[in-house]
């Protein structure tokens, strides 16, 4: 009693779904019966076999034949109107439709004229077993273990044919070493040297004076404006609000911090700054950085911080890189540290 | 002339039984078989416009400064890559309409090859003897990806560059290998060099060939074991009924690739899609939010957002973050994929050759795995736009992400369950025929009254559906 009371239970959201599938179905045999104007859909139970044996001759029909004409002459119509577009440098809207409607009307001379004007019908067709007769088989095996003894009768012979063909194979991939050079330490070092002074991406260089508290902007080291894996972020923050620690608060003088700006995720440009929380968001996948705190990320599939790049605050007011970042920049490797 | 021209052929090459018998093969008629001819003749569609836009094509990354018909973008540096395919899209005639019809062809290009690829699933179609053809249309779904992605690429807009700089990360991540083959690929460090033009030759040369030559062999194994049908009358696993290829079928066909082609046309010209002119040059600083790729790598999109901040160290090296996500997920579910006809065999035990389909019912437990996978892909593509349904329903990003980590796991089994007593339902009503049956009509005269005809109840039981010569797997 109960079960059968649960099992009804189990199949009411199944009824649901089967109900939403079937209006599902019906709308995709509406579609298809409009491509095909019914017969592949109707096709789908054929009558019996005895069908094929007598095909019926078609009936004669006027109605169809106008439909294909109308249709032909609608294709030419558009195909004309078409080429007058191009000719005349028309917009692409218009290209379009002409072109459309020339093919579309063709497709519906092709289906009807296949479905109304050709005799319709259905053929059987035997199907040879795959394996192939079992003599057939084994003189195949036969064949090939004909060859192979006599390839491997030769014993050494064999075994150095092996070994010259496997080290050309070999000595064939070589030169794909040459598309590109090695990472050695190329991940670990970006542009910014000690000294070199930041510049925005215009390439002039930025002084203390032109950030407000609050703002952001995208700098390079001088002479390497628009350097991918050079890009940094410098934000101006509150001086007292940096919770870093001593070496690192070192080099954000006067609540200037600058971060790389490639995501520690999967490298898109951290562009989005939230300057009421500090944070750093990554339009990508949403990874989200603590400004505050050294870049950490908050939210989001990022796992490391921003690397810092520590400055220095000149008596010319230009703000200028101690070093370079202090991590290797973006996302992580198999030899990142 | 027709005669002729066999004669000729035949004088030659000895056709003429190939051709007596090739013209008269069979076709079963039914809507699904025709998706994988949709994918067929968008790959034609694609051949043709992708010719086309090559003419016009630059693949350089040297800057330029844009003085041309696009006014907004006048005085604007960016690459000679992304100028020319403001030329295509702006001064050359029909170019856009060339332009976006190829961009839309190779939407539908991979959307007709993952319903194909259902059709095929859900049907049972890949068991034996169709494993090789399983393998290869596995294959051909994954080529569609790298073909896109290699194709979305070229126009060095801002979002297209966005893709790459994901893509190299991804390859980045893989442990052990992950550096060399990033530095290969792209010949250097991010944005290393040339890399449009290493992605144009795979994108036209590379991928182009492997898929034609593999399309090649798909159609001559279907062609060689003939295609399969659904259980009906006169229709069993020894043979196969169905329309002639010439002329029925051929008409029909290439109607449908008429109807393709005008569909394509029409979403071509009507219908923006990808207009790089508003995204912008790429510049390695800027990035637009939000920030989609192309429908069929949206799943990859939303796999990363939804794996959590979380990476280990092996032997003191770093597996990073995208590895598990865009590396290790797909490489698991194409195995299983790839396998699945054996993994099926295995738990069944069915290791007879089918050529009669399953009809989606027929197959309950099959069917719920599909759908468990169905749901996953889904849900992994809307969350791919997590940031965009943020904004839509104007919660924090944040929720819709942590809601859509619990959905990944909750709604593919509610879907797979539901799939699987809807299927026994199905069963269920199949075997009670008689429930359905009419058994009478009743009728308003034209006086207002009522008239009852009573028909005559069959004596003999409606045939059993699933019957045949084979079992089903379950
Ligand atoms: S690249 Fe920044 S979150 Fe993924």
């Amino acid at each position: 009693m109960i079960g059968r009371a649960l099992a009804g239970l189990l199949r009411l959201p199944g009824a649901v779904l089967w109900m939403l599938l079937r209006a599902l179905a019906a709308a995709v045999r509406a579609v298809a019966a409009i491509l095909t104007l019914g017969d592949i859909v109707r096709q789908e139970r054929p009558g019996p076999a005895s069908r094929e044996a007598a095909p019926a001759p078609p009936a004669p029909d006027a109605r169809a034949s106008a439909l294909v004409a109308g249709a032909l002459l609608v294709s030419i119509a558009a195909t004309i109107a078409f080429g007058a577009a191009y000719a005349l440098g028309a917009q692409t809207q218009l290209l379009a439709g002409t072109s459309g409607v020339s093919l579309a009307a063709l497709a519906v001379a092709f289906i009807v004229w296949g479905q109304r004007l050709l005799q319709q019908e259905q053929i059987t067709e035997e199907r040879a077993p795959e394996p192939s007769p079992e003599e057939a088989r084994r003189g195949a095996e036969e064949a090939l273990a004909r060859g192979e003894r006599e390839i491997s009768r030769r014993g050494a012979l064999g075994w150095l044919l092996a070994g010259a063909l496997g080290s050309l194979g070999i000595a064939a991939l070589f030169p794909v070493r040459s598309l590109g050079p090695g990472p050695d330490r190329l991940l670990f070092h970006t542009k910014w040297r000690a000294g070199a002074p930041l510049v925005g991406i215009d390439g002039k260089p930025i002084r203390a004076a032109d950030l407000l508290i609050g703002s952001v902007a995208t700098v390079f080291p001088e002479g390497y404006v628009g350097d991918p894996s050079s890009q940094a972020l410098l934000i101006r923050v509150e001086p007292g609000l940096l919770e870093l620690p001593p070496a690192q608060l070192a080099g954000a003088p006067q609540g200037f911090v600058a971060y790389s700006k490639i995501c520690t995720h999967a490298g898109c440009p951290v562009g989005l700054y939230r300057a009421r929380t500090h944070e750093l968001v990554c339009p990508c996948h949403q990874s989200t950085f603590d400004v505050l705190a050294g870049a950490r990320p908050v939210f989001g599939p990022a796992t490391r911080p921003l690397p810092q790049l520590p400055l220095r605050l000149g008596a010319d007011g230009r703000l200028r890189a101690l070093g370079d970042f202090t991590e290797p920049v973006g996302p992580g490797f198999w030899g990142m540290p | 002339m027709i005669g002729h021209l066999v004669l000729w052929l035949d004088d030659r090459l000895g056709a003429a039984s190939f051709l007596r018998k090739a013209m008269r093969k069979a076709f079963p008629d039914h809507w699904a078989f025709m998706l994988g001819e949709v994918a067929l003749y968008s790959y034609l569609a694609l051949l043709g416009s992708g010719i086309y836009l090559t003419f016009f094509y630059t693949a350089s990354g040297d800057h330029i400064v844009y003085h041309g018909t696009y006014r907004p973008l006048d005085g604007v540096p960016m690459s000679e890559a992304y100028a020319s395919i403001l030329r295509i899209s702006f001064d050359v005639p029909a170019g856009l309409l060339i332009r976006q019809f190829h961009h839309w062809a190779a939407l539908v290009f991979a959307a007709a090859i993952s319903v194909h690829l259902l059709r095929i699933f859900f049907t049972g179609a890949f068991r034996r003897p169709r494993e090789i053809n399983w393998l290869i249309g596995v294959t051909l779904l994954l080529l569609a990806m790298a073909i896109g992605f290699t194709g979305y690429s070229l126009p060095d807009d801002l979002l297209s560059g966005t893709g790459l700089r994901i893509a190299y990360s991804i390859l980045l991540s893989i442990p052990v290998v992950g550096t060399w083959s990033a530095f290969l690929l792209f010949g250097g460090v991010y944005p290393g060099a040339d890399i449009l033009r290493r992605f144009l030759i795979l994108h036209i040369f590379l991928l182009q060939a492997l898929i034609a030559a593999l399309i090649g062999v798909h159609l001559f194994l279907i062609w060689h074991q003939k295609h399969t049908q659904f259980r009906g009358p006169g229709r069993t696993e020894r043979n196969v009924v169905g329309s002639p290829l010439w002329p029925n079928y051929t008409m029909k066909s290439i109607g449908l690739a008429l109807v393709i082609f005008s569909v394509l046309a029409l979403l071509g010209g009507l219908a923006q899609i990808n207009p790089v002119w508003l995204y912008g040059p790429y510049e390695a600083w800027q990035a637009s939010s939000p920030a989609q790729p192309d429908w069929y790598l949206g799943w990859a999109e939303g796999a990363l957002r939804l794996w959590p901040a979380w990476e280990i160290r092996l032997f003191g090296r770093l597996v990073a973050n995208p590895f598990f996500p865009s590396v290790l997920f797909p490489v698991v579910f194409f195995l299983v994929l790839y396998l699945w006809p054996w993994i099926e065999r295995w738990i069944t035990g069915d290791a007879r050759p089918h050529h009669l389909l399953d009809r989606a019912r027929d197959c309950p437990w099959r069917s719920a795995v599909g759908a468990w996978a169905v749901a996953f892909g889904i849900a992994l593509t809307l969350a791919g736009s997590n940031d965009v349904i943020a904004n839509l329903l104007g919660v924090p990003v944040e929720i819709v992400t942590v809601y859509f980590r619990v959905m990944l796991g909750i709604a593919p089994i509610l879907a797979a369950v539901l799939t699987y007593f809807v299927c026994h339902g199905l069963q269920e009503r199949d075997r009670q025929p008689e429930r359905r049956r009419i058994r009478a009509i009743v009728r308003v005269n034209a006086r207002g009254g009522y008239e009852e005809e009573t028909l005559p109840t069959p004596d003999s039981p409606a045939p059993e559906p699933g019957g045949g010569e084979s079992g089903t797997g379950s």
